[in-house]
């Protein structure tokens, strides 16, 4: 494992008798890319704030590359920002805007102008030294907001929400850009983001956070096959959660659903604890004819909605006492038959245990 | 026929409009270059330039014009100083006593001038009496200084109160201490706003006569001069003097409005 960058221990966060990061204690090695992932109000920017230096936390510690900073102002931390408005300084042109840095750590001359280019080069924005932030598209004040912060060789890059302005096509490809980026300066990158395809996209690892707190740190094949609370299942990706009367059954959990049926996963897949629930992706079901044989787990249910979206065909299945589960299937080869299935008919649906997910007690209410 | 009145009728009225503002100024101007008979300079009698060749024939009136001028400047670099700093203070942080601040502002702007300037007279005679605290230029300078600052508040907060408070976290996340950002960013981008404070400042401060009546002393300022001498007539130069002030005062505004335009 690489060295630690950031460690944040038991850092907490209160404004007024709101709490805003309730706890958080992490590792970021260096030269990971590192993402806090949650829904707006969770903290992930409050928690950003912190390490930057623009927030100071109520209590815990903040350590970057072992040393203390918790209570170092903003201006005399080894790190840099890229905020979400960009923040570039309207009244200076690109060059001066991303020089700003270096003139304040007393470089001169030469130096100034070579390493500005250089930065203007990683972001490909030669040629736009002399313009204003205001004669640029989003997408290039994106870009010039990234050198301003990466022209100065930081331990730590921060992005608080950096595409968040951009539309959807520009936002992927700046995406795979900032991968680029990353890879190409190899500096530690901490990625706030609500997008969920953003962070499984460009993460080394993320920490999914819920009102104050992260339910679960993991990479993002992790997070997707085996995530541990209710919360990161329905927040990263789609999820069947099966809830009912917890059981065990020598090396299974049961699920005796309120229908009666009862479902397995292994007790490999995490600990369901006295509140949880089996879950499974959507993708992991598959649908046969009512009287097909199947082995593993297996609920009755009747079609109500087909989606053709091209790739796969998405289904919901109204299972008894009005469960509903989503299926997705994939549009080649279908396992059972050739056509989609139709709302209306009966199906039956079958998972091997092994691909289900198993969630514990929720740690938030 | 309507239609022609309906095209037209906009732009009458503010060709009206226009006259109605300029007229008084257009006659101002115009009687410098009268030749008048006597001492009243009220009815068109010929055309001359002698009373702008010799501006300054008129015994007092230079003196008065250097005293405006020179309480003028001193009383907007302080007022626009004093007045930026309180405007940051005011939108930037909380404090005691920053709601009351707020109100106490206001009460120059909201106080008739002549209860101001009845109130500053009693109280610097008051706190001393002559030759202790004489009423002279510097009194003067105290008052302008006084209800200029109001003006320069409650400008620069405009300019403020609109201000990107992540522009300076920026600044300070690429290694500005709190002096440098304030000379890097914050500065140059309220300077507008601190140039229009100062602009306001300086032409208030010029033409004020009430204030400036009950605290002057034995000084004479160009406004209470011109009001000394419209009891025995006013003399041309006064006119032209008036014209120059004018005609420096909506240059100044052109330049501004240009430079910030050139900037943009």
């Amino acid at each position: 494992m690489a060295d630690v960058d950031v460690r944040l221990v038991n850092v907490t966060k209160k404004f007024g008798d709101q709490t805003a990061v309730d706890g958080i204690t992490l590792d970021v090695s260096d030269g990971e890319f590192f993402t806090l992932l949650g829904p707006s109000g969770c903290g992930k920017t409050t928690t950003l704030r912190m390490i930057g230096g623009f927030e100071q936390p109520t209590s815990g510690l903040i350590e970057l590359k072992g040393e203390d900073v918790t209570f170092l102002p903003a201006h005399e931390r080894d790190v840099n920002t890229v905020f979400q408005s960009y923040a570039l300084f309207p009244h200076l042109t690109i060059f001066e805007n991303v020089a700003f840095g270096l003139r304040r750590s007393g470089i001169k001359g030469d130096e100034v102008t070579s390493r500005v280019g250089e930065a203007l080069e990683l972001v490909q924005l030669i040629g736009y030294e002399k313009r204003k932030p205001a004669q640029l598209s989003g997408g290039q004040a994106q870009r010039v907001a990234l050198a301003r912060a990466l022209v100065n060789r930081p331990a730590v890059l921060l992005l608080d929400e950096p595409l968040g302005a951009l539309d959807l096509k520009l936002r992927k490809q700046m995406g795979i850009e900032l991968k680029r980026i990353q890879r190409e300066v190899s500096i530690t990158f901490i990625y706030v983001t609500h997008d969920q395809e953003e962070a499984m996209t460009m993460s080394d690892r993320i920490a999914v956070m819920n009102k104050g707190h992260y339910e679960q740190l993991a990479g993002p094949e992790t997070l997707y096959e085996r995530p541990t609370t209710r919360f990161v299942a329905s927040f990263v990706g789609a999820s069947n959660l099966l809830e009912g009367k917890i059981g065990s059954d020598g090396e299974s959990w049961t699920v005796t659903l309120p229908s009666g049926d009862v479902v397995r996963a292994p007790k490999s897949l995490g600990d369901i604890g006295t509140g949880g629930a089996i879950g499974v992706r959507p993708e992991k079901l598959t649908l046969l004819e009512p009287g097909q044989e199947s082995k593993g787990n297996r609920l009755d249910g009747t079609v109500v909605d087909t989606s053709y979206l091209g790739v796969l065909t998405q289904y919901t299945v109204e299972g008894a006492g009005g469960l509903r589960l989503l299926v997705s299937e994939q549009n080649v080869d279908r396992t059972t038959r050739s056509d989609t299935w139709r709302p209306g008919e009966r199906v039956a649906l079958t998972w091997k245990p092994e691909h289900g997910f198993v969630v514990g007690d929720s740690k938030s209410a | 026929m309507l239609r022609w009145l309906g095209r037209n009728a906009l732009r009458a009225y503010t060709g009206l409009a226009l006259v109605y503002l300029l007229l008084p100024i257009f006659i101002v101007a115009l009687f410098s270059f009268n030749d008048p008979v006597g001492k009243t300079n009220y009815t068109w009698v010929g055309f001359t330039l002698s009373h702008w060749a010799n501006l300054f024939a008129i015994p007092g009136l230079l003196d008065s014009v250097v005293v405006s001028l020179r309480i003028a400047f001193i009383s907007t670099l302080a007022a626009t100083t004093l007045g930026t700093l309180a405007a940051l203070a005011l939108v930037r942080y909380q404090f005691r006593g920053r709601p009351a601040t707020s109100l106490f502002i206001f009460l120059p702007l909201a106080t008739p001038e002549i209860i101001l300037g009845a109130s500053l007279l009693t109280l610097f005679v008051a706190i001393g009496q002559p030759p202790f605290f004489p009423l002279n230029e510097f009194t003067i300078l105290i008052a302008h200084i006084t209800f200029n600052i109001s003006y320069v508040i409650v400008t620069v907060r405009a300019r403020l109160s609109g201000f990107d408070r992540r522009l300076e976290e920026a600044s300070a996340d690429l290694g500005a201490d709190g002096w440098q950002t304030f000379w890097r960013v914050t500065f140059p981008l309220i300077l507008p706003g601190i140039a229009a404070a100062s602009l306001l400042a300086f032409s208030l401060s010029i033409d004020d006569f009430v204030i400036t009546n009950f605290t002057a002393g034995r000084t004479t300022t160009f406004p209470m001069f011109v009001w000394g001498s419209a009891r025995v007539g006013v003399p041309p130069q006064v006119n032209a003097i008036g014209t120059i002030f004018f005609v420096v005062a909506v240059s100044a505004v052109a330049i501004g409005s240009f430079l910030q335009r050139r900037r943009a």
